[in-house]
C-alpha cells in the first residue's frame, strides 16, 4: 500500500470520532427538549449549549486530525 | 481532486514588519496584527460605550454594559463573590477570544486562535495562575483537593494519581478544544469553498452549504469563547473553594 492511499484510510479513519460527537449532541438536544417540555420554565438552554459545545469539540479533534492527514503530512 | 487545494494556507504566518534581533525573530505578522485590532476594538468598545454613561444605553454602551454583566454573572455564579477580585482577567480573556473567533470569519482574514501556540498559552496562563492562587490561599492544604471525600484509604490509591491526571491534563484540554474547533471550521469552509469554485454550475450546492457552515461557525465562535471563560471560571472555583 502506497503513502497516498494510506493518508486516506487513515484519514476516513480518523472521522470515526464524529460519531461520539453526533451521539452526544442529539442527547444534549433531546435531554432539552424533555426538560423544557416537562418545566418550560426550567432555566437549562445555557447549559445545554454548553454541553453541545463541549460534545462537539471532542468531535472535531478527529476531524482535524484527518485534515492534518490529509493537507500537512 | 480534494488534495489539489491548501485548505489550510489560511493559516500560514506572514511577517508584515521583518524585524530580528540576533537570530530571534520578532516579526510583526498577520497575527500580530489581528490580535492588535482584537485587542484595540475590545478596548474600544468598553472605553467608548462608557465615556457617556447615559440612562437609556446606546448602542455601544449596551454591548459593553452586556459584556460586563454576562461575565460578572458568571463569576457570581461558579466562583461566588469571592472571585469578583479575578474579574479584570478573565473579563480579558473573554473578550480577547471573543473578538479573535469573530474577527478571524471574515474572509481572507485570519484566525489567531486557530494556532495552538496562542491557545496554549493561554491555558497555561490559566492553568499555573490558578494553581499559584490555590496554593496562595490554602497553603499544603491545597493538596487535599486531590483527595475526594468519603473513599476508603485502598480505593484512594487508585484515584489520587487519576484526579491528580486530570489536574495536569487540564490546560491541554483547554488549549486543545479551542484550537480544534477553529482549525476545523475554518478547514471546512475552505474546503466547501474549493468543491464550489471546481464544479461549476453545481457548485451552488456547496456554495449554499458554506453559508450554512458560516452560520454555525459564527455561533461556535461566540459558544468556544464562553466555554473557555466559563472552565476558567470552574477552575477558579476549585481553587478556591476545593471542592
Amino acid at each position: 500500500m502506497d503513502l497516498a492511499s494510506a493518508k486516506m484510510i487513515g484519514a476516513g479513519l480518523a472521522c470515526i470520532a464524529l460519531v461520539g460527537a453526533g451521539i452526544g449532541i442529539g442527547n444534549v438536544f433531546a435531554a432539552l427538549i424533555n426538560a423544557l417540555a416537562r418545566n418550560p420554565a426550567a432555566q437549562v438552554t445555557p447549559f445545554a449549549f454548553l454541553g453541545f459545545a463541549l460534545a462537539e469539540a471532542t468531535g472535531l479533534f478527529g476531524l482535524a486530525i484527518a485534515f492534518l492527514i490529509l493537507f500537512v503530512f | 481532486m480534494a488534495l489539489e487545494l491548501h485548505p489550510l494556507e489560511q493559516f500560514v504566518i506572514k511577517p508584515i514588519v521583518p524585524l530580528h534581533i540576533g537570530k530571534i525573530d520578532i516579526s510583526f505578522t498577520n497575527s500580530a496584527l489581528l490580535m492588535t485590532i482584537a485587542v484595540l476594538l475590545a478596548t474600544a468598545v468598553v472605553v467608548i460605550g462608557t465615556r457617556r454613561e447615559e440612562l437609556v444605553p446606546g448602542r455601544i454602551q449596551s454591548l459593553g454594559e452586556l459584556a460586563y454583566e454576562f461575565i460578572g454573572n458568571m463569576i457570581d455564579e461558579t466562583v461566588g463573590t469571592d472571585g469578583q477580585r479575578y474579574f479584570p482577567f478573565v473579563f480579558t480573556l473573554f473578550m480577547f477570544i471573543l473578538f479573535g473567533n469573530v474577527l478571524g470569519l471574515i474572509p481572507f482574514g485570519y484566525t489567531f486562535t486557530g494556532q495552538i501556540i496562542v491557545t496554549f498559552a493561554m491555558a497555561a496562563v490559566v492553568f499555573i495562575g490558578v494553581t499559584l492562587i490555590g496554593i496562595w490561599r490554602h497553603g499544603w492544604h491545597f493538596l487535599s483537593f486531590f483527595v475526594p471525600h468519603g473513599v476508603p484509604i485502598v480505593l484512594l490509591l487508585l484515584l489520587v494519581p487519576i484526579e491528580f491526571l486530570s489536574y495536569l491534563i487540564r490546560p491541554f484540554t483547554l488549549s486543545i478544544r479551542l484550537f480544534a474547533n477553529m482549525l476545523a471550521g475554518h478547514t471546512m469552509l475552505a474546503i466547501f469553498g474549493g468543491f464550489a469554485a471546481s464544479i461549476g454550475v453545481l457548485g451552488l450546492l456547496p456554495l449554499g452549504l458554506d453559508v450554512l457552515i458560516f452560520f454555525l461557525e459564527l455561533l461556535v465562535a461566540v459558544l468556544q469563547a464562553y466555554v473557555f471563560t466559563i472552565l476558567t471560571c470552574l477552575y477558579l472555583n476549585d481553587a478556591i473553594n476545593l471542592h
